[in-house]
């Protein structure tokens, strides 16, 4: 206790209070945050669809919202609610579920990004050591798998419209980059930023992150294939099948590319530059000042 | 002045140049020039020695770096470019960046060499601004330094455009916007500078010859007035026990501070070394060659101008139309009007200062900011402007990161800019004020000793000590209000200085600037006594 007492008196224990609160808080923002997974690759395992079972999906998940027969809900003045599901094809359904975007909790100006309810979520973590662990998880993934197979095909069912892309067609391996680097500076970028990082939108919208390897080949695919919430329509007259494989190859690529500078600084360009320029830069200068300046030489007499 | 003399190693060379250069005894008596010790006197050399730097660097860039708009199609070792048709500027950066030994590192160096130089340039000139450093005899140099600053935002501009990137193109595609704004002769500077539509083939040599030869020319005879009339001067100092108007306090330059800005200079390398090796810079790969159909969000220019972009983001779409003419207000303001009263503002301020205050003297010790308020409350309230439209160019990054919406951004930003300074005048002055209290009550009535006294009556007082010396001398430097000057004298006759609507406004804001002003002064040991007298009374 003495040596608290003596302690709290020095110039630094403001300093020390301060950043030992900054840590506590620190620790336990991480300890109760909402810890957010990554997906993996979701590429469905085709069998034959089970429209009932599709039906019965989309009646307990989206009719709430879109209407018992996916024609959309309009308010007492006329204004839609959410829009007719007629039409929008499996690819649609797809993205937007498998993104964890549909079903949606709370209606905003744009919908989150978030882990698939249990029902649709392929993600799930399969590599249990409990063998019984490890079978019931795969279950449930196949089911998962399953459910969102037979909800894309009773959607299709309803209207056609464009149908998931195939493997082949999403594989970032094949595709021309350095094309795929030019369609993505013309026609993303103004969006998504340089490299996918995203950015802001009007009205509280925003361009959701490419950089991450959650988003996977097939879902870029299927939003350029139907234009979710603000993003346009890149159809096959606008970006072909393989302009699209190209801007597919151009996003996975560079995500994985390491930085040959260095830490990337989180890719944004100058604003995370000059912050570091001011805060490492002048920072540990200003320490190299401050502890060169203290320095007093021992011999030297002064008048 | 140190009486140590130099060894004879370091004394015989002196004389051999005094002598050659029949500079009597200039360098043999300069080495022992004094120099004050304080860590915010260093700051200004970080901008020495990036510059220094930036000189090495960017001549090993010039040996590979072709400043030329020829079309080229890449064949790099950088696959995610190849065959993609872009400048030769643009190619041969990739070239310095991928196929150069070192080259990657020198570009990284040189570019965060240009930040941290702006950067100590700001810091250096705050700590100037804030501790009354710029006053009588210093104006000069105050004004060199903002033409340094001036003119290494230019010179940082034109450097980071002559990659011909992407990021850059939408920076010099602006550039092309403001100087077409300008009334009357905007197409024809627009015209002369890029030597026909915009981007043209001439603008990148141009900007190649104005980066590496006209703008560093000037910097460095205006780095070389500066030093020299710092060295003439003499530097100033903070007040600290030894150091009066007359004498400088401190170290000799040689050996002490030689060898601490010696230190320092590899300080500042060694910082820059490890950003350069660490932290990954412009990387101009990411961005792609400029196409002027391309662009991508998140586009902000290096932070000296973000100032700049954060004018422009915020700024209302006004245009006036008239007799087939546009007046494009809503670049033109942004472009002018912000930068032109923070650096204009601070050009004029020491005369505005002097003219106010009346003080011609002479200064070399400085003032503690919260002994003159007015000037550390006018220069927060510039520093929150600055600061918030430097932030309103990041706006979109601020939206994304913090998950807000771009446009409450906007709207945050344009009545921030203009009641942002207001409240921090008022609040920066309070916090001076009560400063001042505090010190005034330290000499008053000492500092807690933290012991307990009991009177024989049973009553509980705390002994108060005096200050230490250091601390009391350091106190004791401010300059407490001078009684106002009578606005007419015993006749009637109006002073020499207020007369007229200019003296009028001279004696008001005199009074502006001292009026509430807390003495800081020793009481008489009877007065201190009577007070602490009364307050014992006041308790019961």
């Amino acid at each position: 206790m003495k040596r608290f007492t003596a302690w709290r008196r020095r110039p630094w224990a403001g300093y020390a209070v301060v950043l030992a609160a900054l840590a506590a808080i620190g620790v336990i923002y991480a300890g109760f945050s909402p810890r957010t997974d990554r997906a993996e690759a979701a590429n469905s395992a085709q069998a034959a669809p089970d429209l009932a079972n599709g039906k019965a999906l989309f009646n307990q998940n989206c009719a709430s919202c879109h209407g018992l027969n996916a024609e959309g809900t309009k308010d007492a003045e006329g204004k839609p609610i959410s829009p007719s599901l007629i039409g929008v094809g499996a690819a649609s359904v797809d993205f937007q579920v498998s993104t964890g975007r549909m079903p949606a909790m709370n209606p905003g100006a744009q919908m989150p990004r978030k882990r698939p309810i249990p029902a649709f979520d392929t993600s799930i973590k399969t590599d249990h050591e409990d063998p019984e662990e490890r079978a019931a998880a795969e279950k449930q993934k196949a089911q998962a798998e399953k459910n969102l197979a037979d909800l894309r095909a009773y959607i299709a069912s309803l209207g056609g419209g464009p149908e998931v892309p195939p493997a082949s067609a999403v594989d970032p391996k094949k595709g021309d980059v350095a094309l795929g680097g030019k369609l993505f500076r013309t026609n993303c970028a103004q969006c998504h930023s340089f490299t996918g990082q995203g950015g802001a939108l009007t009205g509280g919208k925003y361009a959701p992150p490419l950089s991450n390897d959650d988003v996977t080949p097939t879902q870029i695919y299927e939003a350029m294939l139907t234009g979710p919430q603000a993003m346009p329509v890149f159809n096959d007259t606008t970006l072909t099948a393989e302009e699209k494989q190209a801007i597919i190859a151009y996003i996975v690529q560079i995500r994985e590319e390491p930085n040959p500078g260095g830490n990337g600084l989180g890719r944004i360009g100058p604003v995370s530059e000059g912050l570091a320029g001011w805060l490492i830069g002048i920072g540990l200068l200003v320490l190299a000042a401050m502890w060169i300046t203290a320095k007093k030489p021992k011999k030297l007499k002064k008048s | 002045m140190s009486e140590s003399t130099a060894p004879k190693a370091v004394e015989a060379p002196l004389n051999f140049l005094d002598d050659r250069l029949g500079s009597t005894t200039f360098f043999k008596r300069n080495m022992k020039k004094v120099f004050p010790d304080h860590w915010s006197f260093m700051l200004g050399e970080i901008a020495l020695y990036s510059f220094i730097i930036l000189l090495l660097t960017g001549t090993f860039l010039t040996l590979w770096f072709k400043p030329s708009m020829v079309e080229v199609v890449y064949d790099g070792s950088y696959t995610k470019l190849q065959g993609v048709k872009m400048s030769e500027a643009y190619a041969s950066t990739l070239h310095i960046s991928f196929d150069v030994r070192g080259g990657l590192l020198m570009r990284q160096i040189h570019h965060w060499a240009a930040i941290l130089f702006m950067a100590s340039i700001l810091a250096h000139m705050l700590r100037v601004f804030f501790t009354g450093a710029y006053r009588k005899p210093r104006e000069l140099n105050w004004l060199i330094g903002i033409g340094m600053f001036t003119m290494g935002m230019l010179e940082g501009l034109f450097g980071y455009s002559l990659p011909d990137d992407l990021l850059s193109g939408t920076g010099l595609r602006i550039t092309q916007g403001v100087a077409e704004s300008i009334p009357l002769v905007g197409t024809y500077i627009y015209m002369f500078l890029f030597g026909g539509e915009f981007p043209g083939t001439d603008i990148v040599p141009r900007m190649y010859m104005l980066h590496i030869l006209l703008i560093p020319g000037l910097i460095l005879g205006l780095i070389t007035a500066h030093m020299m009339i710092m060295w003439h001067q003499k530097h100033t100092a903070m007040p600290t026990q030894h150091q009066t108007e007359q004498q400088v306090y401190g170290y000799p330059f040689y050996p002490v501070f030689m060898a601490k800005t010696g230190a320092y200079f590899l300080f500042t390398f060694g910082v820059l070394a490890l950003l350069g090796a660490f932290a990954q810079i412009n990387p101009i790969w990411l961005f792609g060659p400029y196409d002027p159909g391309a662009i991508s969000s998140a586009s902000q220019p290096d932070w000296y101008m973000g100032v700049l972009e954060g004018s422009l983001r915020i700024m209302p779409n006004w245009e006036i139309t008239a007799w087939g003419h546009t007046l494009s207000l809503n670049v033109l303001i942004p472009a002018l009007l912000p930068l032109g009263i923070v650096f204009g503002g601070a050009a004029a301020w020491p005369f505005i200062e002097q003219w106010v205050t009346g003080d011609k003297r002479h200064h070399h010790v400085n003032t503690r900011p919260r002994n003159a308020p007015v000037r550390t409350a006018t220069g927060m309230a510039a520093v929150t402007f600055y600061g918030l439209l430097w932030i309103a160019g990041a706006n979109d990054v601020v939206a994304d990161r913090f998950s807000v919406s771009l446009f409450a951004t906007t709207w945050f930003f344009r009545f921030a800019v203009f009641l942002g300074p207001v409240l921090a005048f008022i609040v920066t002055k309070r916090i001076c004020l009560g400063l001042q209290r505090k010190d005034a009550d330290v000499i008053g009535h000492g500092v807690e000793s933290g012991i307990i006294l009991m009177s024989p009556e049973g009553r509980f007082t705390e002994r108060h000590e005096p200050a230490r010396e250091e601390e009391r001398v350091v106190l004791l430097s401010k300059e407490n209000a001078r009684p106002e000057a009578p606005a007419v004298d015993a006749r009637g006759v109006p002073a020499p200085g207020a007369k007229g609507p200019l003296g009028h406004l001279r004696s008001r804001l005199n009074r502006a600037w001292q009026f509430d002003d807390v003495p800081v002064e020793e009481h008489a040991e009877n007065g201190h006594a009577e007070l602490e007298g009364d307050k014992e009374t006041a308790r019961h």
